[in-house]
């Protein structure tokens, strides 16, 4: 246990635990971040996991951060190793001078550890031995063993995780106290014969304020449920698929009629992902919110109804949450990929409703709203996700819903209004914004029917195959593309200390990341302003923050730069004033990856001319 | 698919059912599918079942996929929404919509290119999951939009139009519908027209999914010798299992006592179908009889038709899902949004 300048700090730290996929280990590792939560420090937790029920190796990473840092670090400062399979990689992540927490019940060479870092051995399994008989037992409270241990190990306060292990066996005392009884076995074996506490330390803070726990999927669903999504259908898909489970558990609590019991809300899980955005629009049409949550391969056969949905304009929500592609890609890894397949999806021209949100807050924010856009708009509206929000816990300012908000139901013709002698025709543009009024089946017995249909209509939604028929409606569906730029959320700029040439352009899961970043660029002596894109069609801001800087960066997690290319493409920008930074191994980017590339470019220029920098 | 509305005048002489309504009022467009295409028939055998029935046509959701069949929404319930879907994908629209109101009557209408190829999945979930509709696929056994290449419910041996023979099995949709759990399955001709009106009547009336499946001869493409599903071979080797009438509370039809054991089935919404059994030993309450019956006539070369299974007590789909009684399309911010003072309590159990 000896070695070279080992690493100290207090609240700002990662601890990543090395594990085997279905050992239990998720709930113990969840506890000790949330722990940390209850000291008043921030934690950044993300799940780092195999696609895989068993067997394979699976990570979690908590981030500790009085800074408030909610993006991920990079770098492991203690790894927690449960795993002799990863064993070589997880000691070769350490960060010299970091700690190494093992099992240490059966002797291991001395060349499986490296001389930098401090190590340290607990031996796990003969405690465990000692005390459970039942194999399930020692397996899963092993785990709380070790979280035992590491509480004396970085000062924590064992009484706020025995508060949380209260909480969630509320109800069931045996397991309340077994747990406990297994944190202090743990606490009390490091206490008597470690060092503690460590370099790593918690200390009591108050940074965490009212802040809330949640997963970002979670939120998108509670969005639906308060958005007034009645019709829910889904086909399971990482990192999806909780999504549609956490509506149906929100539902369960919030949506049955206390008089008779019954279901305010209608939850299929389809045949597929074709089924799925069927059931979506085929309920839309018939005047209910419905939605749908999927992910990149259930976007690709969703297309064809995602087609219909424009051209028929029929409402729609998709959720996306995206995950490393092409084809099966990488399903259980982090992107940012879907862009040009959600905003161009299907054949012919199409143009789609892109939402952009940047955390749970958000998600849920987007979600609701997604409800009324879909409807005022009569198309269908992506709610652009991914698995860094979707799958982990984030800290997030509460959720927040104004009472007095009303739904928007869009252009709905009633019975009334037929036979005030509205004239109806299902794709007349009235307003000229370009969207035009519908009914609901059922609404009149002699008005306002029509026949919705995937082949081109004239405006009183009557078959034609006449040109200038079907671009007069081609052209409509523009001009409410264009209608939608004021609608939907607006781009948020916040510009440097100092001014300067230099813009960056990012959304979605990179916020926090980019914000963390630009501190990092600073402390380098580069300004840069930052629009947060928040919605597509773009907003006219972007084209302005574009031409207010000579040039802008683009950050993003894909290979392509799919954002700047349809910024590129909407705006009719040149392309040699948007520089890519682009991450997509599958791990979340970090604000160490932003500065360093954007900081490299900025270095870059000082000795060298814009057109050749970025030719 | 027509752009060709047919002349509002009408005789005032015509016959009118309890709501003042005449045949005229359940007509659609021209169609514009072949003349003497089975689907016409068809057509017309649903707005005359519509018609005895009293239904009031724009409570009526027709949905449909892509081919021919899929046309023919257009061509009945002129007054009533109609959505012509995607190729094979009817059943996931139409219990959308369903979910979205329950009140609604919902057609759909598919063929046996959109039901049994393309969209086999969403024929057998839909009927699985009990979705109160009626099915009707109209079954020519061939793709007529695309002339004339066999469909996947082409009879093995059946020959097509430019001679080929079909080296495929081909698939019973009412023997899967039977094995999937529908709660209301016959099969009709389309050149039958008295037994088919009531059986699209029935179906209806009863509360699940209910499927027929009606052979419906493509007079372009697969109406010679060597087709099993053209005019003439459909009428030598129809064997009928019975007759059908519907009496609804409202107003009883006179059961024809014609020769033969009359059954009467009653349904939970008051609905009374009276069957007149040719065969005798035929009872439509046992799906696992009726399995093994068809298969058997099968075996023979012959096409059973008539209502080949009910349950009159079946659920539906909402049933199954415990919803409110209330179509969920008419659900507003009361009823759906739980409101600030739940969230802050939420955000509380997330700390």
């Amino acid at each position: 246990m000896s070695v070279q300048s080992p690493i100290s700090s207090v609240n700002d730290f990662v601890v990543r635990f090395a594990n085997v996929n279905g050992s239990g280990s998720a709930s113990a590792n969840e506890l000790f971040a949330r722990s940390i939560l209850r000291h008043g420090v921030p934690v950044s937790p993300r799940n780092i996991f195999p696609s895989n029920i068993q067997g394979l190796p699976t990570w979690y990473e908590v981030r500790v951060t009085e800074e408030g840092h909610l993006g991920a670090r990079g770098g492991v400062d203690m790894m927690v190793a449960m795993n002799p399979q990863t064993w070589d990689k997880d000691v070769a992540s350490i960060e010299p001078g970091g700690y190494l927490f093992y099992d240490s019940t059966k002797p291991m060479p001395s060349s499986k550890f490296r001389a930098d870092i401090t190590v340290i051995g607990v031996p796990l399994t003969a405690i465990t031995n000692s005390t459970y008989t039942d194999p399930r037992q020692r397996q899963l409270f092993k785990n709380i063993i070790y979280l035992g241990a590491l509480c004396a190990l970085l000062d924590m306060d064992p009484k706020l995780v025995e508060q949380l292990i209260a909480e969630q066996y509320k109800g069931k005392e045996k397991l309340l106290s077994s747990n406990v009884h297994a944190l202090h076995l743990g606490r009390d074996w490091a206490l008597q014969n470690l060092k503690c506490p460590l370099g790593l330390r918690v200390k009591k803070a108050d940074k965490v304020g009212d802040r809330i726990f949640i997963e970002g999927n979670s939120a998108a669903a509670l969005g639906a449920v308060y958005g007034g999504a009645t019709v829910c259908a889904w086909y399971p898909i990482t990192p999806s698929s909780s999504v549609a489970e956490a509506f149906t558990s929100h539902c369960k609590k919030y949506r049955h009629d206390p008089a008779t019991g019954k279901a305010k809300y209608a939850i299929v899980q389809g045949e597929d992902e074709l089924a799925s955005i069927g059931i979506v629009i085929g309920a839309a049409w018939n005047g209910a919110r419905a939605f749908t949550a999927t992910s990149g391969p259930g976007v690709s056969l969703m297309t064809e109804f995602i087609g219909l949905s424009y051209f028929a304009e029929i409402p729609a929500v998709i959720m996306n949450i995206q995950r490393a592609g092409p084809s099966t890609g990488m399903p259980t890894r982090t992107q940012q990929c879907d862009i040009i397949a959600c905003a161009y999806a299907s054949h012919g021209d199409t143009k789609h409703v892109l939402l952009f949100p940047e955390d749970p807050a958000e998600a849920f924010e987007f979600a609701a709203q997604s409800f009324d856009l879909a409807e005022r708009l009569q198309t269908v509206i992506f709610v652009m996700l991914d698995l860094d929000i979707g799958m982990n816990h984030r800290l997030s300012r509460p959720l927040k819903w104004d009472d007095a908000r009303q739904y928007d139901r869009g252009k709905v013709m009633t019975a009334e209004m037929l036979d005030d002698g509205r004239d109806f025709g299902r794709y007349l543009d009235v307003d000229g914004d370009g969207i035009p009024y519908r009914t609901y089946p059922g609404t009149h017995p002699t008005k306002g029917s029509y026949f919705t249909r995937g082949t081109s209509r004239d405006r009183y939604a009557r078959y034609s195959e006449e040109g200038a028929v079907y671009a007069d409606n081609m052209q409509r569906l523009v001009r409410k593309f264009e209608t939608a730029q004021d609608m939907v959320p607006r781009p948020l700029q916040a510009n440097a200390a100092k001014p300067t040439k230099y813009g960056v352009i990012y959304f979605g899961s990179t916020s926090p990341a980019m914000d963390e970043a630009i501190g990092l660029l600073e402390a380098r002596g580069h300004q840069l302003d930052r629009l947060r894109i928040r919605a597509f069609p773009f907003h006219s801001s972007v084209a302005s923050f574009i031409a207010d800087h000579d040039f802008v960066y683009v950050v993003e997690q894909n290979r392509d730069a799919q954002l700047r290319s349809l910024i590129v493409n909407e705006n009719g920008i040149d392309p040699v004033r948007l520089i890519p930074i682009l991450h997509y191994d599958g791990t979340p980017i970090t604000a160490r990856f932003i500065a360093g590339a954007i900081g490299d470019h900025q270095d870059h220029l000082k000795v060298t001319p814009l057109r050749k920098a970025v030719s | 698919m027509t752009y060709i509305a047919k002349p509002k005048f009408s005789h005032p002489g015509l016959p009118r059912n309890e709501l003042g309504f005449t045949h005229r009022d359940y007509e659609g467009k021209i169609s514009t599918l072949c003349a003497g295409c089975g689907h016409d028939s068809i057509t017309a055998s649903i707005i005359e079942a519509c018609f005895e029935l009293s239904i009031e046509p724009h409570r009526v959701a027709k949905i449909s996929g892509i081919g021919c069949s899929s046309k023919t929404p257009d061509y009945f319930l002129g007054n009533s929404h109609g959505f012509n879907s995607v190729h094979g994908r009817m059943p996931s629209v139409l219990t959308g919509a369903n979910l979205a109101n329950r009140d609604l009557i919902y057609l759909g209408v598919s063929g046996d290119g959109d039901s049994a190829s393309i969209g086999f999945g969403q024929f057998a979930h839909s009927i699985r999951r009990g979705v109160n509709m009626t099915y009707i696929v109209e079954n020519n056994g061939v793709y007529g939009l695309t002339k004339g290449q066999f469909s996947a419910t082409a009879d093995r041996g059946s020959k097509s139009k430019k001679g080929v023979t079909n080296t495929d099995n081909a698939i019973d949709l009412v023997a899967i519908a039977l094995q999937l759990g529908a709660t209301f399955v016959a099969r009709s001709f389309s050149g039958d027209k008295s037994q088919l009106v009531p059986l699209i009547a029935a179906a209806i009336e009863h509360k699940g999914a209910a499927f027929i499946d009606v052979i419906s001869p493509c007079i372009a493409f697969n109406n010679h010798s060597g087709s099993t599903k053209s005019f003439d071979y459909v009428r030598e080797h129809n064997d009928a299992v019975n007759r059908l009438d519907v009496i609804t509370g409202r107003d009883p039809i006179t059961v024809d006592y014609a020769p033969g054991t009359v059954q009467v089935v009653e349904q939970h919404d008051g609905t009374r179908l009276a069957l007149r059994k040719i065969d005798a030993d035929y009872d439509v309450h046992d799906r696992l009889a009726a399995m093994t019956f068809l298969q058997k006539h099968a075996a023979k070369g012959q096409i059973v038709t008539g209502l080949l299974h009910i349950d009159p007590e079946a659920s539906d789909l909402h049933d199954h899902l415990d919803t409110v009684a209330a179509p969920l399309n008419t659900l507003d911010e009361a009823a759906l949004c739980p409101g600030s003072a739940a969230l802050d309590k939420i955000n509380a159990s997330l700390r």
